[in-house]
């Protein structure tokens, strides 16, 4: 592919500076609760201490209104004809809890004052009366009642095939819920102006989620309502959903109060509050034969998903498609659901169900390396799927399939099977993750994005995305300026915020290179194209052979033609169609690959565990912008030894127990290991030049691999994460009592 | 209320507050420098540290009663003097989504005023109390040793 015409070096695969970078290290930059406003108020929440209980009532104490205060309740919403639900999948996850309480931390009422301060005194001053109800606590209890949702993946005839099989392997998996820890908590501020548009400006993923949620709980038009995001300190999918809650709450507060009101959560508030990891139990039942080839796996996949619904689904559907891993299975049978629970919701966290699916299949597939005398890597060379082979779902795994590359590669630069027989610590993984929205996703969005050239010539680009870190601030630019062949300062990119941009989609799910950035390479080389065919005649009377400036043609175009803007959708493939009945089809554009190895010390005396070293050789399609591309590795990778060794919330009758950050704990640079990524490009043609998404793909991996480098140096093989000491010890007590 | 005299980056401030009121607060809300970031507020995350008299502390563990006249330097101070180690900070992938940039700026650029060219353990050491969520801290470690990707 040669898309330089005029430049002679691309700018993609290079790593120019990312234009956000200088504000950020100078602490310039304003993220949600930087933000200043005339008469801001701040508001307050009051939640549930008690996992299920009826509200007998909520109001001022003694009856009696403070001064320069207001208070909300779900009363208030019935009495203003809103609607109670927050709009996600369905709006089944009340904004404020009506009549009954479902979680601890619910929210119960909001009030708002004129500083931080008087928000705190003032919500003391609010009683709330509960009688105590029977909670379900327990997965095994909830699984005495209907799911919130369940999904079953099919292929082929397993019970034929276990009843013929050489040898069955059991095991069961479990996680824990995990807290995203974005540095920066949830922040959010709503006002009216006086054309009754309520406005909202925080820190989100998807400024038109929180747009739906508002039309739909407000019962406002598309046009009275306008939500921008702030600079974003860190997302990992915990401002994919929740935004839309705090939101809601700063707009009920601002009508009430008749001023801007900011909710800015504190830690303490951010852990109790918002949306966690699913956790999971996964039962995994496989047919093998002799030499360890992968007859038939019946696969239970359960997840924890709270009180409410919120995302739910979707996560489910994605674990369930992510359930075999990159094996070649022909007989598959897969039941997953999603329980319920009165404990706080769980929702989008990066990955959305894989790292949990992964865990599970990739100790299991150790598992059977020890049944059948394998070591882990033999027997991953011995399943991995290759190009052409088919996943349950029917789909045929297209050329850029790599994950044997990607296992060859981790192994032979870590001297894997080597050092695994030396007993030195070592574990590997091997996973994958589909780009982009599961199923029909992206066929029902049809995502737009613009083009349009401003009267100075240069290009300014329409899309809702939000750079939460990851750089789709500088990788858009980077398409954009490569794509229309033209300089850096030439392209310029609207901020995120519904009055302005149309509605290409959330930034979530590993879409924003692949897809939008697909779009904005499509959306310039059309607008380029029109610009030249509407210039021919200046280009021939106006130059000398030189190449003209873009700026000179794009005026020239608007002075002959006026003004030029351009729109383009997303259409997937025809041969990408997936039927969400039967789960048959394609139910991803492509997958990007990985493989990890990872190395710890366990302390033989007390089992902590240290990992020192990572290694993560990624497909990623193409780099566009390889320091942020190998960032995001580096990143995700941490994030995943923190969920495997040390993240974990506790919980008691429904309550998280640490709950703040000096008990929840995350990796500290000490605790890091050295981590190296090798990247991998195996170009996908339906990305822009060829880059596959990878935001969350580095989440999958790290977990089994630390869990099994953990087996490789203490001979313990450990179900469940995080494998704390308490775990490992646990196990090592089991194996002894034989 | 009591008066507070103290110096912010070069420049004498007096502040009227509680004696107990955070040098976060001060900072964020009276001297609307907002470089300076609340993460955690008990001292976990590092996200609000700032130099007082040289020294790395967390802002929202030091009361204003603690600061009389005393020199409290914000990244906002330190962005001039630092301008090639923060081209290097972003250059080599250490900043990503910027919530825990500041306070990792002002350790680190703290511990380059000791070390000019800190080994990854004295790195280590110096930065144990500034979490980031985002890079995995490569990104960082490699602005703040310098050289290439890690061996």
């Amino acid at each position: 592919m040669v898309y330089s015409l005029f430049s002679v070096v691309s700018i993609i695969g290079a790593s120019p500076r990312r234009p956000d970078g200088l504000a950020k290290v100078a602490g310039q930059t304003r993220y949600g609760d930087d933000l200043e406003f005339p008469g801001l108020w701040f508001g307050a929440t009051l939640r549930s201490p008690l996992a299920h209980a009826r509200i007998d009532g909520v109001g001022w104490r003694g009856g009696r209104a403070p001064e320069n205060a207001v208070l909300v309740t779900a009363a208030d919403l019935r009495a203003l004809g809103a609607s109670n639900g927050v709009q996600l999948l369905d709006d089944s996850w009340p904004i404020l809890a009506d009549g009954v309480a479902h979680h601890v931390g619910e929210a119960v009422a909001l009030v708002a004052a004129p500083s931080r301060q008087a928000a705190r005194a003032v919500l003391a001053e609010i009683d709330a009366e509960y009688t105590s109800l029977a909670p379900v606590l327990d997965l095994s209890e909830a699984d005495r009642h209907p799911p919130l949702y369940a999904l079953n993946l099919a292929a082929g005839d397993v019970e034929q095939a276990f009843a013929g099989a050489d040898l069955v392997v059991c095991g069961e998996y479990r996680t824990g819920l995990q807290e995203h820890i974005y540095i920066e908590c949830q922040a959010m501020t709503a006002w009216f102006d006086e054309h009754g548009t309520v406005h909202a400006v925080g820190s989100m993923q998807c400024p038109y989620y929180v747009h739906k949620a508002f039309t739909h709980a407000l019962g406002l038009p598309d046009g009275k309502v306008r939500i921008a995001a702030s600079a974003v300190g860190g997302g990992f999918g915990g401002k994919e959903d929740y935004p839309s809650m705090i939101g809601l709450h700063a707009a009920l507060l601002a009508r009430a109060s008749g001023h801007p009101v900011r909710l800015a959560y504190d830690r303490h508030e951010d852990i109790v509050g918002t949306t966690k990891r699913h956790p999971s139990v996964i039962r995994h039942r496989t047919a093998v034969d002799r030499q360890g080839r992968l007859i038939a796996m019946d696969i239970d996949l359960v997840l924890d998903g709270g009180a409410y619904r919120t995302l739910s689904p979707v996560v489910l559907s994605r674990a369930i498609l992510h359930a075999t891993g990159p094996y070649r299975v022909p007989h598959v049978r897969v039941r997953g659901r999603v329980l319920r629970t009165n404990t706080p919701p769980n929702g989008a966290f990066r990955g959305f169900g894989v790292p949990q699916a992964a865990f599970a299949v990739e100790r299991h597939m150790d598992a059977i390396a020890d049944e059948v005398r394998l070591s882990p890597y033999q027997i991953r060379a011995l399943n991995v799927v290759e190009p052409g082979d088919r996943l349950p779902t029917g789909q045929v795994l297209d050329d850029t399939t790599c994950a044997r590359e990607c296992l060859e590669r981790a192994a032979a630069r870590t001297r894997f099977e080597d050092r695994w027989r030396e007993r030195r610590g070592v574990g590997i993984s091997l996973y994958f993750h589909g780009c982009g929205f599961t199923g029909s996703g992206e066929q029902k969005m049809k995502s737009p994005v613009t083009a349009r050239l401003l009267a100075d010539g240069r290009i300014e680009i329409l899309t809702a995305m939000t750079d939460m870190g990851q750089g789709c601030a500088i990788v858009f630019p980077q398409i954009a300026a490569e794509a229309a062949r033209v300089e850096f300062d030439d392209i310029v990119f609207a901020p995120p915020d519904t009055a302005l941009v149309p509605n290409s989609g959330p930034t979530v799910a590993s879409r924003t290179t692949m897809i939008v950035g697909g779009l904005i390479d499509r959306v310039v080389r059309e607008l380029r194209e029109k610009v030249e065919k509407g210039t021919a005649t200046f280009l021939r009377d106006s130059t000398n052979g030189d190449s003209p400036r873009f700026r000179d043609l794009a005026r020239a175009y608007i002075d002959a033609h006026g003004p030029l803007e351009i729109t383009v959708h997303h259409n997937p493939p025809a041969w990408q169609t997936f039927d969400e009945t039967t789960y048959q089809g394609s139910a991803y554009p492509t997958y990007a690959w990985g493989c990890d190895v990872v190395e710890v010390d366990v302390d033989p005396d007390t089992y902590d565990v240290r990992a020192r070293y990572a290694l993560a050789v990624c497909d990623v399609g193409r780099a566009i912008h390889p320091t942020l591309c190998k960032g995001q590795i580096e990143g995700g990778t941490l994030q995943a030894i923190g969920f495997a060794t040390i993240e974990e919330i506790k919980m008691e009758d429904g309550r998280y127990l640490n709950d703040r950050l000096a008990t929840y704990l995350i990796p500290t640079i000490k605790d890091s290991p050295m981590i190296e990524v090798e990247l991998l490009e195996k170009q996908f043609d339906g990305g822009p030049f060829g880059a596959k998404g990878i935001g969350e793909l580095p989440m999958d991996g790290a977990a089994p691999a630390v869990v099994g480098a953990i087996e490789n140096a203490t001979g313990i093989a450990v179900d469940e994460i995080p494998a704390t000491p308490e775990r490992i010890f646990a196990a090592a007590s089991r194996k002894s009592a034989g | 209320m009591t008066s507070y005299t103290f110096i912010v980056n070069g420049i004498e401030r007096t502040i009227e507050g509680a004696p107990m009121e955070r040098l976060l607060d001060a900072l964020r809300e009276r001297l609307h420098l907002i470089g300076t970031k609340e993460g955690c507020g008990e001292g976990e995350c590092g996200a609000c540290t700032v130099l007082l008299d040289g020294v790395p502390v967390l802002s929202c563990l030091v009361p204003l009663c603690q600061c009389e006249g005393r020199h409290v330097q914000t990244v906002e101070g330190i962005a001039g003097a630092a301008r090639s180690f923060l081209d290097r900070f972003v250059d080599s992938g250490g900043v990503q989504c910027g919530a825990c940039t500041p306070g990792i700026i002002v350790t680190a650029w703290a511990l380059l005023n000791r070390h000019e060219r800190p080994s990854r353990a004295e790195a280590q050491e110096a930065l144990a109390g500034n979490l980031c969520r985002c890079t995995g801290y490569e990104g960082i470690l490699r602005a703040i040793c310098g050289g290439g990707d890690a061996p």
